[in-house]
């Protein structure tokens, strides 16, 4: 009656086997490394960069343990630290000519030891969190009432603009929180202004009301539409960070949306959080100008003669020199949006630019005045600009749309764009939550979990192997088995250790032998009862069983609580606390049962079942079944 | 080894009335601490900046505190943490100032003072995210209860189900008073701990009412009380045990977590104590009050099989 099957310990032996190798890459520790990475958008790090880095270090005479393309980045293992930091140098050396203008991100990291055939099955150590490893973590709130406001005006302008275009008179257009006011005189600039607003701004919602002879039309932004901003501001400002995030030169910085309007930073190894906040909360700028083509400055931007009163010398990003009016036509704030894109009719890439009522307004001006000539974008970062793109003006541009062609791939339009969008937040941002944690903190924090749970593990041992002599030495095998699984999944779904995380496998631990306590306390008693051995551990795991899927499935309940409701530290606890009670039921029933079965399944005339002492009252058992 | 030599069933339940009324009086102790001290609450709940700083020297409390106070914070906490050398400090949210600001001042401030000192743990909290937590928090708690309840409700009865959550609830009112009483920090590692040990000890209700239910099959003369009190007898050794060995967990934790997982591992121990008295004594009274009987339990049993089968065996 104690006999599994051949699968179930085929079961068994795969699920250990499985555990055995997902919990390896734990034991190998961290290598010193040095990670390159792009540094702008318009880098891409491929096996030509590979190339440049291997030539480097092959100069600098270092030889990296292990050299590879992983991702987005060249990452180059050393020995020690020392090597790490003398390739540093010379990769920064080879790779970044201009140190103010780094196309690539050079950092120092720790990377796994994990050998590579073990990397190849997707093995990797449990994902560090925080405060076990060190760093700044923020939390951003994006404010979504600024993005919205933001677009109600540039609808306004655009409303504004194409209704003079289509001749329809208005008693003008007025913002009121986030809903716009059209007045309207009689029923014939009614029917005119709705017609417009139907075919041109289908994400308006259109309401009517008569004012005695005149009509106001009160226009909200469908909610679709206004979640669609919202995403859009979120996506954007996330863009703009990770630009930002990637001159701080760190390895793995986290930039995560959560919720619908956070957005979460995380820096491991950074230290230095006014830098940090500095640059995150840094506000680069666009600014469209005027190219002077006056003889003199073509003679400057050769180099041949001074640069002219009132202009100044940019480079484009292929580094030709290029001579601009200091006189500013528009600002980065005017931009509303850049989005690749293709000509309706020449096919050729394009970049569609969107500028508020405000930007329409003067750009109309001012290119109705400069038909044949050029303008330049510039976008400033740290104090420095930079030309983005230099188009000439064909025609009179009105209604705030623009767009750029001419000589562009599809990747250098998508670049153009990202970089216009990169100069600014679609909406502010503000530090609601922040945490620093020292480098020494974390790894204090990793030896305090590690210790707790190692001290509580053995005593747990220790003691069921006293009171339970034999089934206490397989309760403490489940016990193990449990840890190895545990940590196994924690490594395979790559979810992040906290040291919350890290009290969770404690308490999973000490509540995981509940069940092992249950199924020897049953067995104790039915041998007490006068079961035989074989018939009592039978009874004993049937019947123990459903006490422990009970109370197993109460504790997911709330194990499942916090891992809806909780943020943060609660949710490193709740996902270990979770998969703690899965695995502990596989390994305290199924593995344990296992291991009884296979010690005493087979004898068939089994005097006794080393249990520990089992108590008979005096003249019998205290308690008769009827 | 056996440590429960126990003769005859303890009659557990001829005493409820006198451990409900301990119960009760140490409930309305936790109400009373509650109503008049409040939890004192971490910055992740109230919003505001929290520094860990350490020096090379044991430090200078009151120095710390009269730089703290000289820079304007209005209810600032300077304290040890841990070693003498670890330095605690608190600032409240302001209004309009950056709070990430305020860790920088200070820093500076602690720098002029003493050069050696160092930064190891910031944490800002903006009063949004606090007030969020709360609420997550008391939804979390309402999500656990119902859920146990609804569980128990269909696996067992109703009346287990109330007497089980009331049982539990009331250890999680003892926890917090023990910290109202003891004014000690309540942050979200130990509301965490306060809802794994609702679930945990809801685990003992469930045990021993999983043994009333076999024993009102196994056992047809006894009567309800008989029934009880033999349940609770004859689970007592595997519910000590078992809280024993997860106290010895979180023992390890106390000892070795360090400051951290101070406070969460005595909230569990404070859990696990009187999970333990609760259910053995609280949850089966309450269940015995509330008129638990033979037929509410065999009932669903009818159908598959006959209840009076003593081999029918315990699985439902």
């Amino acid at each position: 009656m104690n006999r599994y099957p051949v699968w179930k310990y085929a079961i068994i032996v795969i699920a250990l086997l499985l555990g055995a190798l997902y919990t390896l890459p734990n034991f190998f520790g961290e290598a010193p490394a040095v990670q390159v990475s792009s540094g702008k958008a318009t880098v891409k790090v491929d096996i030509a960069t590979l190339g440049k880095v291997e030539d480097a270090l092959k100069a600098a005479q270092l030889a990296p343990q292990v050299l590879a393309l992983e991702g987005n980045s060249v990452r180059a293992r050393f020995d020690n630290t020392d090597n790490q930091l003398k390739a540093k140098d010379a990769i920064q050396k080879a790779l970044i000519p201009d140190p103010a203008d780094p196309p690539y991100v050079v950092a120092l990291n720790l990377v796994s030891r994990t050998p590579a055939w073990l990397a190849s099955l997707h093995a990797a150590p449990m994902y560090l969190g925080l405060d076990l490893r060190g760093g700044v973590h923020f939390m951003l709130q994006v404010d979504m009432q600024a993005a919205l406001t933001q677009r109600v005006e540039s609808l306004a302008g655009d409303i504004r603009s194409l209704l003079r275009e289509k001749e329809v008179r208005h008693g003008g257009i007025a913002r009121n929180g986030q809903s716009l006011e059209l007045r309207l005189r009689d029923a014939q600039q009614l029917a005119g202004a709705k017609n417009v607003l139907a075919s041109q701004f289908p994400d308006l919602l259109v309401n009517e009301a008569a004012e005695g002879s005149e009509y106001r039309l009160t226009l909200t932004m469908k909610p679709e539409a206004a979640r669609k901003v919202q995403e859009q501001a979120l996506k954007q400002n996330i863009t703009t960070l990770h630009n930002r995030i990637n001159e701080l030169g760190v390895a793995e910085p986290v930039i995560q949306q959560q919720g619908l309007e956070r957005i979460v930073v995380q820096l491991p190894g950074v230290q230095d959080t006014a830098k940090a906040k500095d640059i995150l909360g840094r506000t680069a700028t666009l600014e469209v100008r005027m190219v002077d083509e006056s003889t003199e400055a073509r003679s400057a931007e050769l180099g041949q003669g001074a640069v002219p009163f009132g202009t100044e010398r940019y480079l484009d990003r292929d580094g030709r020199p290029l001579i601009v009016k200091k006189q500013v036509v528009l600002t980065g704030d005017n931009l509303t949006d850049a989005q690749p894109g293709f000509d309706s009719q020449t096919q050729e890439p394009v970049v569609n630019l969107t500028l508020d009522a405000k930007g329409a307004r003067i750009f109309k001006d001012v290119t109705r005045e400069n038909v044949g000539k050029r303008m330049a974008i510039i976008l400033f970062e740290k104090g420095k600009g930079e030309v983005v793109t230099a188009p000439v003006i064909r025609t009179e541009i009105g209604g705030g749309r623009v767009q750029i062609s001419g000589r562009m791939t599809t990747v250098e339009a998508n670049d153009t764009a990202l970089l216009l969008r990169a100069g600014s937040l679609a909406a502010p941002m503000e530090i609601i939550e922040e945490r620093t944690i020292g480098p020494s903190l974390g790894a204090e924090n990793i030896a305090k979990g590690f210790n707790s749970v190692t001290w509580g593990f053995l005593a747990i041992v220790a003691f069921m192997c006293v009171y339970y002599a034999m089934f206490g030495v397989f309760s403490s095998l489940a016990l193990a088995v449990n840890l190895l699984l545990l940590v196994a999944l924690l490594s395979m779904l790559q979810a992040t250790l906290t040291l919350p995380g890290m009290a969770a496998m404690a308490l999973a631990l000490g509540m995981a032998i509940d069940s092992n306590v249950l199924i020897n306390e049953r067995v104790r008693e039915e041998l007490r009862n006068g079961a035989s051995p074989q018939s009592a551990i039978h009874a004993g795991f049937d019947r123990a069983w459903a006490t422990i899927l009970d109370s197993n499935i109460t504790t997911l309940i709330a194990g499942v609580a916090l891992l809806a409701f909780g943020s943060g530290p609660v949710r490193g606890f709740a996902v270990v606390h979770c998969l703690g009670i899965l695995t502990s039921m596989f390994s305290a029933v199924f593995f344990s049962r296992g291991l009884v079965n296979l010690w005493y399944g087979s004898k068939k005339k089994l005097k006794s079942v080393s249990i520990g002492t089992v108590w008979r009252p005096e003249g019998g058992s205290a308690v008769k079944a009827d | 080894m056996e440590f429960f030599k126990i003769k005859k069933d303890i009659p557990f339940m001829k005493h409820a009335l006198v451990f409900n009324a301990i119960s009760f009086l140490t409930f309305a102790l936790a109400v009373f601490f509650l109503f008049t001290k409040g939890l004192h609450l971490s910055v992740e709940f109230t919003g505001g900046t929290l520094m860990e700083v350490s020096y090379s020297q044991p430090a200078d409390l009151n120095k710390v505190r009269s730089t703290v106070a000289g820079l304007g914070f209005a209810e600032t906490q300077v304290q040890n943490f841990g070693t003498a050398r670890d330095v605690m400090i608190r600032l409240p949210a302001q209004k309009g100032v950056s709070s990430a600001q305020q860790s920088e001042k200070v820093m500076a401030a602690l720098k002029a003072d003493a050069p050696d000192v160092t930064l190891r743990r910031t944490e800002f909290v903006g009063p949004q995210v606090g007030d969020e937590l709360m609420e997550d928090g008391l939804k979390a708690l309402a999500f656990v209860v119902a859920g146990i309840m609804l569980y128990l409700a269909i696996r067992f009865e109703w009346k287990f189900a109330v007497s089980a959550i009331i049982a539990n609830l009331h250890d999680v009112i003892i926890i917090l008073g023990f910290f109202a009483f003891f004014q000690w920090e309540f942050s979200l590692a130990v509301l965490a701990a306060v809802l794994a040990v609702l679930g945990y000890s809801v685990n003992e209700s469930v045990v021993i009412f999983d043994r009333i239910r076999e024993n009102f099959r196994r056992f047809r003369k006894m009567n309800t009380v008989e029934i009880i009190d033999n349940a609770i007898t004859s689970t007592i050794s595997r519910t000590i045990i078992t809280h024993g060995s997860t106290q010895i967990m979180v023992l390890s934790m106390l000892l070795f977590g360090g400051e951290t997982l101070h406070y969460f591992a005595m909230a569990l121990t404070i859990g696990i104590c009187f999970g333990i008295y609760s259910s053995v004594f609280v949850a089966a009274a309450i269940a015995m009050w509330l008129g638990v009987t033979r037929e509410d339990l065999i009932k669903p049993v009818k159908k598959d099989g006959d209840p009076s089968d003593e081999n029918h065996g315990a699985v439902v």
